[in-house]
């Protein structure tokens, strides 16, 4: 039945018992009209009761999402210290390891510093021990010699031997001291190779400290945010928060990513596998039917996902599992090689398997030709063979990747979750007042209606009343008057 | 909280207690008319069977039998298998079976009489002990029964019970009385489907062959 036809119906079964309906229709106006009291107070209270108990339910969802929000930041800030600390840690380790690297041989570059300093010291000192400048009396010889000799030849040869005896030894004197300040000479220029390693050494000093200064620079900054987050301030939660909204979307694309390259996965090795499971053999959960071959090609899947997560984990990128990553060095390089083992172990099965597939593929298809009656071998590419063997290699280890993306994304979800709770209370809140309140008018505007319907006994009742009101009035002058 | 995983972990060993081989394998026991003229036909009849053969997947059974003066007997069965798990052993069994039936079209000699209802009779036989999930039998014939003297087939008496059974007639021929009176050919049709009907199973008829894909499909 239409609207139309259900109106026209209507319409036509009014018409049929108008009598009827017109002394429904007073009578219930009759009835509205003597429990007008009754009813305005009925829709008062009933409105009242349903505004007051949406308030209150209001009140309280606004109370949880302050505790929400509470528990948010408790566990943000406790996520974010984590995370500081870590990398905080992480700096550390570096200084330690340059520490180690280029100032753990320190004591020995001290040492050869010093002895190298001793070496340029003694022939400093060697090189100062000059040759004694030319004896003062020389100077009284030469004054000598300068005398007149008036003529005597025996004073004149005497001054000139004595001339002759000081300038031999002048000049004696003169080269001994040349040959000195030449030793002096070879001696500093010995010096300079010492110079140039000491100046050497010091520029390699220098550039360590200055790249440890960079480190306690980078340490430093850290340091602020962390005592930033310590002490729970507004801007650390607002600057937590968007880097976890960041890494939950960052980490699921990349996670999605990782899903799709599991489905391909999957596709490459669940045909193959039921060659030895078995095709026609299934296993029920609750109401869905799972094929053995794809439950154990997933458990294949999911198991080179379990290698990859202890991979990582036991390589210290990511931190899920506490245990793997408190184990001692030893220990821990024995999972890493195990979990590796075991990986390579499953890329080759699934290399294996999809060789597998292709040969299932081929044999159905020559079966299928020979059935429809086709005759010949058909040319067969090696190309998608080997294409789905290296695949079937690689997947397995892309996917050990999985982890990393996984243990942000888990990170991320808890404050998401805890943001969307907390957006979702004060939606609650905000809907549950306005719809109170609206309750709350529509009582005002339903007993306004309730007058509506009865309009007719009621400008009867004012009319009624207000000719006694002017007969009182009347009443009133005459006995004025 | 240990609780909780406890019974979590129950639960999804409960959930999956019934893991066991799926009942959802089909089982196709094709009878093949074998009298008179009809060998003619046997062409089209390999057509249907290897179009089975390219259809039923691993752990289906398939089985060919003829239809003969007398059919109700395990002899008259041409071949029978149930596929391995294994995809590769189900495509070499698959191949054999193949080979089989070629083999037997090439050299099938025409029989003198037609008991149909032996053949339905064995292919039920075969079908309840093979226990697949979907039960086909395939009637390749004119569904014109002719006993030999002396043998009785009276359905009335004989416990025949086919509940889940798909019986499907494949390439009903028109006969040379047909041509002048069509309501035998009709009749012969009603009478067969009432006799399935009657008994609980679901009758088809398919005569285009070109519509082989419809053959497994359930009513």
């Amino acid at each position: 039945m239409t609207w139309s036809e259900l109106i026209m119906s209507w319409a036509e079964w009014l018409y049929a018992n108008w009598q009827f309906v017109v002394c429904g229709i007073v009578v219930a106006v009759l009835v509205l009209y003597g429990a007008r009291k009754q009813g305005h107070e009925l829709i008062r209270s009933l409105c009242r009761v349903m505004s007051d108990g949406l308030r209150l339910m209001a009140k309280s969802a606004l109370l949880a999402e302050q505790r929400v929000s509470a528990r948010n930041k408790e566990v943000l800030i406790n996520a974010g210290k984590e995370s500081v600390e870590r990398v905080i840690e992480r700096e550390f380790h570096r200084v330690d390891a340059v520490v180690k690297r280029d100032l753990g041989g320190f004591p020995v570059l001290q040492r050869a510093m010093a002895e190298q300093v001793s070496l340029i010291d003694e022939d400093y000192q060697a090189s100062s021990e000059l040759a004694p400048p030319p004896p003062e009396w020389l100077k009284a010889v030469e004054g000598v010699a300068k005398l007149p000799s008036k003529g005597d030849s025996s004073v004149l040869n005497i001054l000139k031997e004595i001339h002759k005896t000081t300038t031999q030894q002048y000049k004696n004197i003169m080269a001994e001291y040349q040959r000195a300040v030449g030793i002096h000479h070879a001696k500093l220029n010995k010096l300079l190779p010492y110079w140039r390693k000491v100046t050497q050494t010091l520029d390699e000093v220098g550039k360590t400290i200055t790249g440890i200064h960079e480190r306690a620079r980078i340490i430093d900054n850290r340091m602020e945010e962390y005592e930033q987050i310590r002490s729970k301030t507004d801007t650390a939660e607002r600057m937590l928060t968007s880097s976890s909204l960041t890494q939950f979307f960052i980490s699921g694309f990349a996670l999605i990513i990782a899903i799709l390259g599991a489905y391909i996965n999957f596709h490459l090795i669940a045909e193959p596998m039921s060659e030895m499971v078995g095709a026609g053999k299934f296993m029920n959960l609750w109401f869905i039917k799972f094929r053995i071959a794809d439950v154990a090609a997933m458990v294949i899947i999911m198991v080179e996902v379990a290698m990859g997560l202890y991979l990582m984990e036991a390589l210290r990128i990511t931190k899920l599992f506490p245990v793997i990553g408190h184990m001692d060095d030893r220990m821990r390089y024995r999972m890493i090689w195990i979990t590796l083992s075991f990986l390579f172990i499953l890329a080759g099965i699934e290399s294996a398997l999809a060789f597998l597939r292709d040969q299932i593929a081929a044999d159905r298809q020559a079966l299928i030709k020979s059935l429809g009656g086709e005759t010949g071998v058909s040319q067969v590419s090696w190309i998608p063979l080997v294409g789905q063997m290296v695949m079937g290699f690689i997947l397995p280890f892309a996917l050990a990747f999985v982890a990393i993306p996984l243990e942000s994304f888990v990170a991320s979800l808890r404050t998401v979750i805890g943001k969307g709770f907390s957006a979702f209370l004060r939606c609650l809140a905000f809907c549950l007042r306005l719809v109170g309140n609206i309750i709350r008018h529509l009582g005002v505007f339903l007993i306004n209606l309730y007058d509506v319907i009865i309009f007719l006994p009621l400008w009867i009742e004012d009319l009624i009343k207000g000719k006694k009101k002017d007969i009182e009035k009347t009443e009133i002058k005459q006995e004025v008057f | 909280m240990k609780k909780i995983i406890i019974i979590f972990i129950l639960g999804i060993l409960f959930s999956l207690h019934g893991c066991t081989d799926t009942p959802t394998t089909i089982g196709v026991y094709m009878l093949m008319d074998t009298s008179g003229t009809y060998t003619k036909q046997l062409e089209q009849a390999k057509r249907i069977i290897n179009y089975l053969l390219g259809t039923l997947n691993p752990g289906d059974t398939l089985a060919v039998a003829r239809i003969d003066s007398g059919s109700f007997s395990e002899k008259d069965i041409i071949a029978k298998a149930t596929f391995d798990q294994r995809p590769s052993v189900a495509v070499k069994q698959k191949r054999v079976f193949e080979k089989t039936v070629s083999d037997f079209i090439t050299s099938v000699k025409g029989s003198a009489h037609t008991d149909i209802t032996g053949g339905l009779l064995q292919a039920v036989e075969y079908l309840e002990e093979a226990k697949p999930g979907k039960k086909y039998v395939l009637i390749f014939s004119d569904l014109e029964e002719d006993l030999e003297e002396g043998h009785t087939r009276d359905l009335n008496k004989i416990d025949l019970d086919l509940n889940g059974y798909n019986i499907i007639a494949l390439n009903v021929t028109k006969l040379l009385p047909d041509q002048a009176n069509p309501q035998k050919y009709y009749d012969r049709l009603n009478m067969w489907e009432e006799i399935v009907t009657k008994r609980g199973g679901n009758w088809r008829k398919i005569n285009d062959l070109d519509r082989l894909t419809t053959i497994l499909e359930e009513e």
